[in-house]
């Protein structure tokens, strides 16, 4: 016993004591931090069940959750919703990433596209998506189109705001630069515009992301016969809280997933950036 | 030979940046165009650059009229403006995208080791502090062999002693090629320390006021009798300039010498 608790205790000094946080320390403790709280209450919970303090049957403990999303994992079922929500995401996203983008883009390049476009895409987006879900439905009928709609719909605003937000905002001295060595416009774009707009195009692809894994639960509960929205409808009509919790922590890991394959993906891009984030912010 | 004849510029406001402004630059000379706030100066120097088009008057270029920006005239700015994505090598090569890579490669290279960065080649410009971002920028306008080369401020966000040794260091690089060098400033010891010809100009409109010609061998002696004297000079004319009520060029007056902008 006092054997490995030396061993558990022995790194604990000298990574906190080095002056500059050790790469262990930062591989580890950062991530290892995040999950200190998810994992507290988890645990808290489970111990107030277990000790009959409530009976868990609204609220089930994470043993119960655990065991519902093993057994669909089972019978197959969980990977069939699955696939089926992350395709109806991936298909919106990659739609109203693409229009969002060339439409941000026009807008924020042309003075004249942006005074004919803006203004009506702006009234579009003061109209809450999910007041076109009857209409998608009319139009494109119940089934997949509908919903890939109505997600892109989701993402397209974030993104083109942020696409032309962005163009808008370049810094004219940087713009100024390109000119004196006679740049065209193509390779303004290219050299100039485009590296000076990623970090804030990054941001916007994020946010659209988060937008999307809104949206697929809005299609899906506009019927729909398998999907991680289709399980928190059914959890609700036949009373099963424990899956519909399961499909919530699901939706949960997927979406911290997806958005930190974007992270990672484009950290590469920005490792030029000078911003008090890089830094970790303050301590 | 670069021929400025009668520039002007009205800005859309109605302000009156600048007024009939004419000189003759021979090629490799260095004129210094020094001022109170107001007068015009980098509102000529941006026609020049081809960043902003004169109101009326022309800029010509070994004959050839400027319009937009041209591939003989470089500039530096008061800011460094390297571009952050960039790496300190790639900042300096942006102007020779035309270039093989090999070619390209070979002269970033030597003019890293001439502003003595070499070993920031890889660097991210925020990695920099003020005079070496300034010397990249300066390796960045000359490494494309500008014939005229536009500098706008360039050293007045840094500290004096870095002022002063990246003063040296454009003479030094200058005396490479031999561009002609068009520097805006508002340093008195800075116009005398380089320029051949120093052009003091009048706020409101701007204009020409006087021409000072600096005939001092280089390398120039900030400590000599002789400095002295040129800097009192201009200081007067500048004093001058507006109309402050020093009578005559009095060369021992320094009345305002502190406080002319």
């Amino acid at each position: 016993m006092a054997m490995t608790l030396d061993t558990i205790a022995a790194p604990k000094p000298d990574t906190i004591a080095t002056p500059a946080p050790s790469g262990r320390l930062r591989r580890y403790a950062r991530p290892a931090l995040g999950l200190l709280l998810p994992v507290g209450l988890a645990l808290g919970w489970e111990i107030a069940v277990g000790l009959g303090w409530s009976n868990g049957r609204l609220v089930p403990p994470p043993s119960k959750l655990f065991a519902t999303i093993v057994e669909l994992a089972r019978s197959g079922e969980l990977t069939r919703h699955i696939v089926a929500t992350l395709s109806r995401v991936f298909a919106g996203f990659g739609l109203g990433v693409v229009a969002g983008t060339l439409l941000g883009a026009v807008s924020g390049y042309w003075g004249l596209a942006r005074q004919l476009l803006d203004p009506t895409v702006q009234a579009l987006r003061a109209i809450p998506s999910i007041a076109w879900v009857p209409l998608f439905i009319l139009w494109l009928g119940i089934f997949e189109t509908s919903k890939i709609a109505l997600i892109a719909v989701g993402v397209f605003f974030p993104v083109y705001l942020g696409v032309m937000g962005a163009i808008l905002s370049v810094d004219r001295k940087i713009v100024e630069v390109g000119r004196t060595f006679r740049l065209s416009g193509p390779a303004m774009i290219r050299r100039i515009l485009l590296p000076a707009v990623l970090p804030a195009y990054v941001v916007s692809l994020r946010v659209g992301l988060g937008l999307g894994w809104m949206f697929v639960v809005a299609a899906e509960f506009m019927g729909a016969s398998e999907g991680l929205g289709y399980l928190l409808i059914d959890g609700q009509q036949l009373g099963k809280p424990a899956q519909i919790l399961a499909a919530i922590a699901i939706f949960a890991i997927l979406g911290k997933t997806t958005d930190w394959l974007i992270e990672i993906a484009t950290a590469p891009l920005l490792r030029w950036q000078d911003a008090f984030g890089r830094q970790g912010g303050a301590t | 030979m670069l021929a400025l004849d009668r520039i002007g510029k009205v800005y859309p406001n109605g302000v009156n940046a600048l007024e009939r402004f004419s000189a003759d630059i021979r090629l490799g000379e260095i004129v210094a165009i020094i001022g109170g706030s107001g007068c015009g100066k980098s509102t000529l120097l941006r026609a020049i650059a081809g960043l902003d088009r004169a109101t009326t008057g022309t800029v010509t270029l070994d004959d050839i009229k400027v319009t937009a920006p041209h591939a003989k005239i470089g500039i530096i700015f008061q800011e460094p403006r390297l571009l952050p994505w960039l790496s300190v090598a790639d900042n300096i090569g942006f102007g020779l995208s035309d270039l093989p890579a090999n070619i390209r490669r070979e002269k970033v290279a030597a003019a890293l080791a001439r502003v003595g960065l070499s070993d920031k080649a890889g660097a991210w410009p925020r990695e920099l502090s003020g005079g070496q971002a300034q010397r990249v920028a300066i390796a960045r306008a000359l490494v494309p062999q500008p014939e005229v080369l536009l500098l706008d401020e360039p050293f007045s966000a840094l500290d004096a002693f870095t002022r002063r040794d990246l003063q040296d260091h454009l003479l030094d690089l200058w005396a490479d090629t031999r561009p002609t060098l068009l520097l805006v400033t508002h340093d008195v010891d800075e116009a005398v320390v380089l320029a051949d010809r120093v052009l003091v100009m009048r706020p409101r409109p701007g204009r020409l006021f006087e021409e000072i010609k600096i005939n001092l061998a280089r390398p120039r002696d900030r400590a000599s009798p002789h400095f002295d004297n040129f800097k009192r000079r201009v200081l007067t004319a500048l004093d001058r300039s507006l109309d402050r009520g020093v009578p005559d060029a009095d060369a021992k007056s320094t009345t305002g010498e502190a406080m002319w902008w």
